[in-house]
């Protein structure tokens, strides 16, 4: 599966912006980043295909 | 100094002033140009050996042969001693902190002769590597031979070589450039070797102990006796242990060479790791930093380029001498049928086909392993902490804990050589063969034993008799290798009738189903560059 959905799929978008936010209280940059991390790790499991993953970077770096 | 080791020093012998051009000439007695040497002499062609030092390699170097390096020097005769001396190990264990949270079995399975890897001294084995040259009387190694110059021509080179009796000239008919990383040869042709470095160091610490430690790789990532860096910890022979200390890049190699700072380094590290208050001994220090990096071709006419001299990687992973002995293995029996006139001068251009592939391969592996230990960035350095994090907890993030991927057989996928086919499973063409517990008339043998050297037809219980063939039976037979186990059938999806053509290096070039003998003849001819 290397089809990236780019479709609006996100059930509660306000809910998940301030989660994605919030996780961040209280910590410094170092940590901040390892936490990033550590959810794009997960959620990049739960996804399971490299491919997909490889093409959601490249459609972020398309951002420059 | 080493202890444990006495350094052999080898007699320098005067080279004769005028001298006919030789058909091989090896630069460099490292445990490539000893390797090649030997195969080549094993297949009948006179080797002269030029090395610029009298002894075998100095200090901590290369520990971890792999078990392909291991069926490639059993082919040459030295298997067995390496097996006795060496320290056989399959499990590796990766910390973070003192927490456990990966470990791998290199070898799962049983039914090998060879295990994954045995851990020894990369002297020993360079010392029992001139003593089979000699053995053969093929090989004439120049001990204090120090090339200086060389005239490439189309049909060889002309060597400038320095010895302590001055300057010597020499006429090679195919110049082997077996003369290390920092090749003169290399150099003096002014061929580019790209690649990268890593911004870090490494203090390399050999010590001796009687240690009640198992026969494994340990590697910790950010222990409590090290904070931030990473240790390596393994056993070789003579009761010598490998240390490994990640510096970084600010470190001051010279203080940390000191004796006292790695005395109080290695105890502070063995009392949590090992033992506390455990006795030991500093045999040798050093401090390396890495690189990775290849030349853009091995073959440039009658001048080939092998092990460290083409290719260089850093060390997690053993890559860099099991990669080069590949070399030898790959090359030895092309460059023997060319000159015996068996086999095209084209053939040779099969050995930048099939090893530039397998030292990418290395070069990926071992650069990916040392991005994950030297982290580049802020954000690389979190992607591989967050690793760390997760494996402690998950399975799933486990398996992208990289401490080094540990040297495997180059597949010689795509290679001009092997005629391709349709199986389902096996052991592909390009592929090494495989080793299978088999008997002979009673007694246990080993299949890979009789693999190799030349070109052998290996045929499962095949119909009719085939000339030559090692013959796999189902059954026991007079003179057949019984596949007692059923592993051979298995491990090469071999039915009743099928034949595979192994090469000279032990990799198969091409598989039947049915044994037709035009057919087997042209993937003969095909592996041999025709
Ligand atoms: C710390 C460390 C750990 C390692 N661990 C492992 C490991 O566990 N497993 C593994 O597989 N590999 C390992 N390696 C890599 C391995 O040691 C090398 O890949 C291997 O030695 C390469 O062999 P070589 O014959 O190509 O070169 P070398 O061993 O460097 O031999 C080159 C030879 O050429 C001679 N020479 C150079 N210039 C000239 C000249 N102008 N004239 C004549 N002679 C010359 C030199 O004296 C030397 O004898 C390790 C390396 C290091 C540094």
């Amino acid at each position: 599966m290397t089809h990236l959905d780019l479709s609006p799929r996100i059930d509660d978008p306000d809910r998940l912006y301030a989660a994605l936010v919030e996780a961040h209280e209280g910590l410094d940059e170092a940590a901040s980043l390892r936490l990033q991390a550590r959810i794009i790790l997960l959620l990049a499991n739960h996804i399971g295909s490299t491919a997909t993953v490889c093409a959601a970077i490249d459609e972020a770096r398309r951002f420059g | 100094m080493p202890s444990t080791y006495a350094q052999p020093h080898y007699a320098y012998r005067p080279s004769p002033q005028a001298e006919a051009t030789h058909p091989v000439v090896v630069v460099g007695a490292g445990l490539v140009g000893l390797t090649v040497a030997l195969d080549l002499a094993q297949r009948g062609i006179d080797v002269v050996v030029l090395d610029d030092d009298d002894t075998v390699s100095f200090g901590s170097r290369a520990i971890c042969f792999a078990k392909r390096t291991l069926e490639i020097f059993s082919r040459l005769g030295l298997g067995e001693a390496m097996l006795a001396k060496g320290v056989q190990w399959n499990t590796g264990r990766v910390f973070a902190g003192v927490r456990e949270i990966w470990h791998f079995d290199l070898q799962p399975e049983p039914g090998h002769a060879h295990p994954a890897f045995v851990n020894l001294q990369q002297y020993y084995v360079e010392e029992w590597l001139v003593a089979a040259c000699e053995a053969t009387g093929r090989v004439d190694i120049r001990w204090k031979h120090r090339v200086s110059a060389i005239d490439p021509r189309e049909d060889g080179a002309v060597l400038s070589v320095d010895t302590p009796d001055g300057a010597v000239t020499l006429q090679a008919g195919w110049l082997l450039a077996c003369d290390g990383a920092r090749s003169f040869i290399r150099e003096s042709l002014g061929l580019p070797f790209v690649g990268q470095v890593f911004r870090d160091r490494f203090l390399i610490a050999d010590v001796v102990m009687q240690a009640p430690f198992p026969p494994e790789r340990w590697f910790w990532f950010d222990p409590p006796f090290h904070p931030g860096g990473s240790v390596l910890l393994h056993r070789q022979a003579d009761d010598v242990w490998r240390i490994d200390f990640q510096l970084g890049w600010d470190a001051d190699p010279e203080a940390e060479k000191q004796p006292e700072r790695v005395r109080a380094r290695v105890q502070a590290m063995l009392d949590m790791a090992v033992a506390p208050g455990i006795a030991f001994e500093l045999e040798w220090v050093s401090v390396y930093t890495f690189r990775c990096r290849r030349l853009e071709r091995f073959r440039h006419d009658r001048v080939i380029f092998l092990g460290d001299a083409a290719h260089q990687v850093s060390p997690f992973g053993a890559r860099g001498g099991n990669g080069g002995v590949q070399d030898a293995d790959n090359l030895a029996w092309k460059l023997a049928a060319v000159l015996r006139g068996e086999a095209p001068e084209a053939l040779i251009d099969s050995y930048d086909a099939e090893r530039i592939p397998a030292a990418d391969e290395n070069i990926s592996h071992s650069t990916r392993s040392t991005d994950f230990i030297t982290p580049k960035t802020k954000a690389a350095h979190a992607i591989r902490d967050a690793v760390l994090d997760l494996a402690a907890r998950h399975a799933f993030a486990r398996p992208l804990v990289n401490s080094g991927r540990l040297s495997r057989p180059a597949v010689l996928t795509g290679s001009p050589l092997s005629t391709q086919d349709d199986w389902d499973g096996g052991v592909p063409p390009g592929a090494p063969a495989q080793d299978a517990p088999v008997q002979r008339d009673g007694a246990p043998d080993w299949l890979l034993a009789h693999l190799g050297g030349d070109f052998t037809l290996l045929a499962f219980d095949p119909p009719a008799a085939i000339e030559g063939a090692v013959v796999v039976s189902s059954n026991p037979a007079p003179g057949a290798f019984w596949d007692s186990e059923g592993q051979a059938f298995a491990r090469y999806a071999a039915g009743p009738g099928s034949v595979v053509l192994i090469r000279p290096d032990q990799h198969v070039a091409a598989r039947f189903r049915a044994y037709d003998p035009e057919a087997v003849a042209a993937a003969r001819s095909r592996a041999l560059g025709a």
